[in-house]
């Protein structure tokens, strides 16, 4: 006997009428892919998620269907994985700045107070 | 949107006593802060290993929860109708691939959650082992299930695992006229012909049961839940889920002239709670260890889609291909 459903085409498939628990027969890992969308032209492309594919070429149709199916988007990047260096967040006092390296920030540089003294010394500069 | 905010125990008692102790106090300062847990953070196994589950579950809920609303879509009334639902349920399958892979990022591969799913290992949300018996049922499930769904996701994505809460912006994203197709489906059969009331007020009677067991037991029955809402796990108790959702869909369903079969249900004004019988949860027990009408109709299905699809897995399997595990 098979399982009788209440939708025909599951009940055409002949299923089985008792659980079958046994494991399923292979197992196909595929690597997987780190996924970027870009949703307008001119804006950064950014990291969304990624994909199970065996190739590139399946890991952007799926990407495509994943990520660019409802949100705007006009570009798609995959990358693989494996292929991303990262470092750890345990190392992340090393993207610390400390006060020595103000010369490379914009509010290291302060001379409003030099223009003005300068302005009321030299009046006739108006 | 399907997750059910009941995550189904472990019978082991978890216990975090073998943890580094400092380690462990950092975590915890961490999560009261408001920060994210990273894949590459330190984390309690318990932490791990009870998110995995969660989280696989909510993915497994999404992929069996297309079944019942997707075999209707050959049998929809009218084409629009076939366009939305198709729509729906292919979010649905993309909500289960975002989760298996945040799940992904605690270590179990996706591949073996999908074996653990079609063995009967991990569980998948309980609503799913009842059937969707006419057009009109797709309709309350389309509503009434993501709408809980939505009020368990909406807090969990203010949860404290970086990956899930992500994949949960995005679902909700995603979700926006999930809710607003089934409240449109259900109010155009509450104001059509007497026949099409009787149709929804019949999937109504039908799936209130299983909705009310949606959110799951009581809090009090749950032997995790004390430190899973303190490792902002879980992010909201089951009985106040249950509470929310009375209080935002029984006023919507009422205005319809529609009736609920439970005649305790009413607003308790001196608490301010919703009173209703208290649910069967010796059924839903049995529902979820595999005697529901429709466990063995889900699980088979599945597994012949999986068998089915396994000649184009291998063929464009490549012997240098290797697992990893996403990033993020």
């Amino acid at each position: 006997m098979s399982l009788k459903s209440l939708d025909p085409r599951i009940t055409r498939e002949g299923l089985p009428e008792t659980h079958d628990a046994s494991p399923l027969g292979e197992i196909h890992h595929w690597g997987t892919y780190e996924v970027f969308h870009q949703t307008k032209k001119g804006d950064r492309h950014i990291h969304v998620g990624s994909v199970h594919a065996p190739n590139p070429e399946m890991a952007y149709i799926l990407a495509k269907e994943q990520f660019a199916r409802r949100a705007p988007c006009v570009s798609l990047w995959v990358v693989k994985t494996t292929d991303v260096y990262q470092t750890n967040y345990r190392d992340e006092d090393m993207y610390e700045n400390n006060p020595e390296k103000m010369y490379r920030e914009a509010g290291g540089y302060k001379v409003m107070e030099r223009i003005n003294k300068y302005k009321k010394d030299h009046p006739q500069n108006k | 949107m399907y997750g059910g905010g009941y995550i189904f125990e472990d019978s082991r008692n978890g216990s975090d006593s073998a943890e580094d102790p400092r380690k462990l106090e950092d975590f915890e300062a961490r999560i009261q802060a408001g920060e994210k847990i990273e894949p590459m953070d330190w984390m309690p196994a318990e932490y791990r290993k009870q998110l995995i589950r969660m989280i696989e579950q909510h993915a497994h809920s999404e992929i069996i929860g297309a079944l019942p609303e997707g075999t209707w879509i050959t049998r929809a009334p009218g084409f629009r109708r076939k366009l939305a639902l198709m729509a729906k349920v292919q979010d649905e399958v993309g909500h289960a691939q975002l989760l298996y892979s945040a799940a992904e990022t605690l270590g179990k591969p996706r591949e073996t959650m999908i074996n653990d799913l079609i063995s009967g290992k991990s569980k998948y949300s309980n609503v799913f082992n009842y059937p969707a018996v006419t057009w009109a049922d797709t309709a309350i499930i389309a509503w009434l299930i993501d709408a809980g769904a939505i009020i368990n996701q909406v807090a969990n994505s203010k949860g404290s695992y970086g990956p899930y809460c992500r994949a949960l912006e995005r679902i909700c994203m995603e979700e926006s006229f999930h809710l607003k197709y089934g409240h449109d489906n259900v109010v155009f059969l509450a104001t059509g012909t007497p026949k099409q009331r009787e149709m929804v007020q019949d999937a109504l009677n039908r799936w209130w049961k299983p909705i009310m067991h949606f959110f799951g037991p009581s809090d009090k029955i749950s032997v995790h839940t004390e430190t899973l809402m303190r490792w902002k796990v879980k992010m909201a108790s089951n009985d106040d889920m249950r509470q929310k959702f009375l209080d935002m869909y029984v006023p919507k369903i009422w205005e319809l002239g529609l009736t609920i079969p439970d005649p305790k249900l009413k607003k308790n004004e001196d608490t301010g709670h919703w009173d209703y019988t208290e649910p069967d949860w010796e059924e839903f027990k049995r529902v979820i260890n595999g005697d529901g009408p429709c466990n063995k109709e889900r699980l088979a299905v599945r597994r012949r889609a999986e068998e089915k699809g396994e000649w184009v897995r291998r063929a464009l399997m490549r012997n240098a291909e290797e697992y990893s595990v996403p990033l993020s």
